[in-house]
């Protein structure tokens, strides 16, 4: 199976990382004084985490989540540590 | 004891626990590489200290998929002796081998310091050369050294014995203050359940001659020289066994 759409040929999966709530966050924690200092404050809470994009060839939607989930457990993300989330557009 | 001491593109304490190993202590050191697929014949081995990959993506994240940890998995699996040191032991952590995780110091800044450790149980293959309660003078350096587990495994690892040393000031006393970087119950260095594999944040290596200040960190190698020789451990006899049996 193609991905999805006209001339699709892959997928971007657009994968975050970011710490498990009650893991300390001190890189969050420095950052959300930063912008206290900067004048905002209404930011009540910052949690810093990762951003990553998988270019991934032509697979099923299914199997692209399988294998993006399986990506993000053994390597992207650290269970003890961290929670992750992702999700799947069609590329051209 | 024959030791191997695996080296990983950005380690940088290997060839000092090499130098103490061998030039200090007369052991046997096989120095390996990450690309390795077979330790050899080996009574320990060491995941020394460093950068491995950069620390990209996360400490140790990278080392733990090198072609020479599935050896080191399976050596660990059949009970033989391994122990992480700093970066050895983010990667002992990230491949399972150890419970929990190191993050970021809770103050954010990379230290480089002397610190004291109590040692918290003595009957290790990697303290029974210490006192129970011993303090010992051994230097940290890291930016990600902040021991993180949930509370059930925290738990575990209290009822289980499993952990070695706790950071502690000049006197014993763990108080909030001897913490350094931030970790649950100031914790500094725990082994796995069956007891053969180790990993501490402070650096022995570094501690192991008084030209360089002092020479604690060698009860920590002598512990394990000790337990590899004549043990009552029935994991460390059955591992000295196999080894000396070859594969």
């Amino acid at each position: 199976m193609s991905a999805e759409g006209n001339g699709a040929t892959g997928w971007l999966a657009r994968v975050y990382v970011t710490p498990k709530q009650g893991v300390l966050d001190p890189q969050g924690k420095a950052v959300q004084q930063s912008l206290h200092a900067l004048g905002y404050p209404e930011v009540l809470d910052l949690r810093l985490g990762k951003y990553v994009e998988v270019t991934l060839a032509e697979i099923s939607r299914e199997s692209a989540e399988t294998r993006v989930r399986e990506m993000c457990e053994r390597l992207l993300a650290n269970g003890v540590i961290e929670d992750f989330r992702f999700d799947l557009e069609a590329s051209r | 004891m024959r030791w191997g001491v695996v080296t990983f593109p950005g380690s940088n304490d290997d060839a000092q626990t090499a130098f103490v190993l061998e030039g200090l202590l007369g052991e046997k050191v096989a120095r390996l590489w990450h690309k390795d697929t077979t330790l050899g014949a080996l009574d320990a081995v060491v995941l020394p200290g460093g950068f491995s990959y950069g620390d990209y993506l996360r400490c140790g994240a990278m080392a733990r998929f090198s072609p020479i940890m599935s050896a080191v998995e399976g050596f660990a699996a059949d009970g033989g002796l391994v122990i992480g040191v700093c970066n050895g032991f983010q990667i002992l952590c990230e491949a399972g081998l150890l419970p929990g995780a190191l993050v970021r110091n809770r103050d954010l800044r990379f230290l480089c310091q002397r610190t004291h450790v109590r040692v918290e149980d003595t009957d290790t293959a990697f303290t029974n050369r210490c006192r129970r309660g011993e303090v010992l003078d051994i230097p940290i350096k890291h930016g990600e050294g902040c021991y993180v587990a949930d509370a059930a495994t925290l738990d575990a690892l209290e009822t289980g014995r499993q952990i070695v040393l706790r950071y502690c000031d000049a006197e014993g006393r763990v108080t909030a203050g001897s913490n350094p970087n931030g970790s649950l119950g100031s914790i500094a260095g725990v082994r796995n359940a069956r007891g053969n594999v180790f990993g501490m944040m402070p650096h022995p290596e570094y501690a192991a001659e008084w030209l360089v200040g002092g020479e604690d960190g060698r009860k920590i190698f002598l512990s394990m020289v000790a337990s590899g020789g004549v043990s009552s451990d029935a994991v460390v006899s059955a591992t000295r066994s196999k080894v000396v049996s070859g594969p």
